[in-house]
């Protein structure tokens, strides 16, 4: 994955706007954070392969990104948004890393089911 | 005197921490005020201690403690405009402009308050006073109304110098704390804590600050 590039990353969700397309969204703190942390409460929550249909998409923010998209009856939150890709299958795969590089949240979106 | 108020905010609460001394002071003399505010506040993570909304109920909840605070405040019309709570960033700019503009049109306030875009910590309430701006640069501008903005990010003094308008409102500070208060799910605790750590918590609720906009 490379840093995000908020121009090149809106045109590639701009690709996904208004057609049947397949989420993938989590959120984690790492299994082990209250154990390292006594005080820290954790939680997390993750979508996998959850079809959506969206006609409006916006990257925003100076890095870590946020990205809203809007459902006909709804909406997709993410943010902490740092690191980007493109697949070879054409899947669009944005990730959130923390100070360690571990992952913190993940947007990701496909054509066909992950 | 001001002819009308319009308040732009975009979620319940905002309008009692930030400036509801200053409404409130500008109600007791007859000033109309309108509040247009952009989302009920759905996604927060306070739900009343101990819990009493939950992520399904909370938005219907805010939606009374609003309704109340504006009571308290003296805010005879309430616009609720139907966004989102974290999504108003992601809305259509033009659209965002164009609700507004259609109130600015409407109610012709002498005087528009909202957040300084940019140094307003929450996305939404920096989308929100950028949208407010959007929609009075469209009017001409020997026609536009005063705008004051709210501004509270650490850097804002550096970056936008000193407010323009410091004032005082301790003359209304019970109507302030009563509306603070009606925002129940969101402040109970935060004004318990306020009670108990007593002199600061309170004394810094006397105070409301606002830039002038210029363009
Ligand atoms: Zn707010």
């Amino acid at each position: 994955m490379q840093p995000i590039r908020i121009e090149e990353v809106q045109k590639a969700l701009n690709r996904f706007a208004n057609q049947d397309v397949y989420l993938h969204l989590e959120t984690t703190n790492g299994a082990y954070a209250s154990h390292h942390n006594e005080g820290f409460f954790a939680a997390g929550a993750y979508i996998r392969n959850g079809r959506i249909r969206f006609s409006r998409a916006k990257i925003a923010g100076n890095g870590p990104y946020r990205v809203g998209l809007k459902l006909d009856l709804g909406w997709v939150y993410a943010e902490g948004l740092t690191d980007w890709e493109v697949t070879d299958k054409g899947q669009l795969l944005l990730a959130g890393h923390d100070y360690e590089g571990k992952l913190a949240v993940a947007l990701q979106l496909s054509d066909e089911p992950f | 005197m001001e002819r009308h108020i319009l308040v732009v905010f975009p979620h319940p609460d905002d309008e009692s921490f930030g400036v509801s001394g200053t409404l409130a002071l500008y109600a007791e003399q007859g000033v109309p005020i309108t509040y247009a505010c952009l989302t009920l506040g759905e996604m927060g993570r306070n739900m009343g201690i101990p819990p009493f909304a939950n992520r399904e109920t909370l938005p219907s909840i805010r939606k009374k403690e609003l309704e109340d605070a504006c009571r308290v405040i003296g805010i005879g019309d309430l616009r609720l405009l139907g966004f989102r709570d974290k999504t108003v960033e992601f809305e259509d700019e033009e659209l965002l402009a164009d609700r507004i503009h259609a109130i600015i049109a409407e109610t012709n306030p002498s005087l528009i308050i909202t957040f300084y875009p940019g140094y307003s910590v929450h996305p939404d309430h920096d989308a929100c006073g950028a949208a407010v701006i959007r929609a009075v640069e469209r009017i001409p501008s020997e026609k536009r109304p005063v705008v004051h903005c709210v501004a509270f990010a650490k850097n804002c003094e550096k970056e936008i110098g000193k407010p323009d308008i410091v004032r005082n409102v301790s003359a209304v500070i019970d109507k302030k704390i009563a509306a603070i208060k009606a925002h129940r799910s969101q402040t109970e605790g935060l004004m318990k804590a306020a009670a108990k750590y007593g002199g600061d918590a309170i004394a810094r609720f006397k105070t409301e600050r606002f830039w002038i906009y210029t363009w």
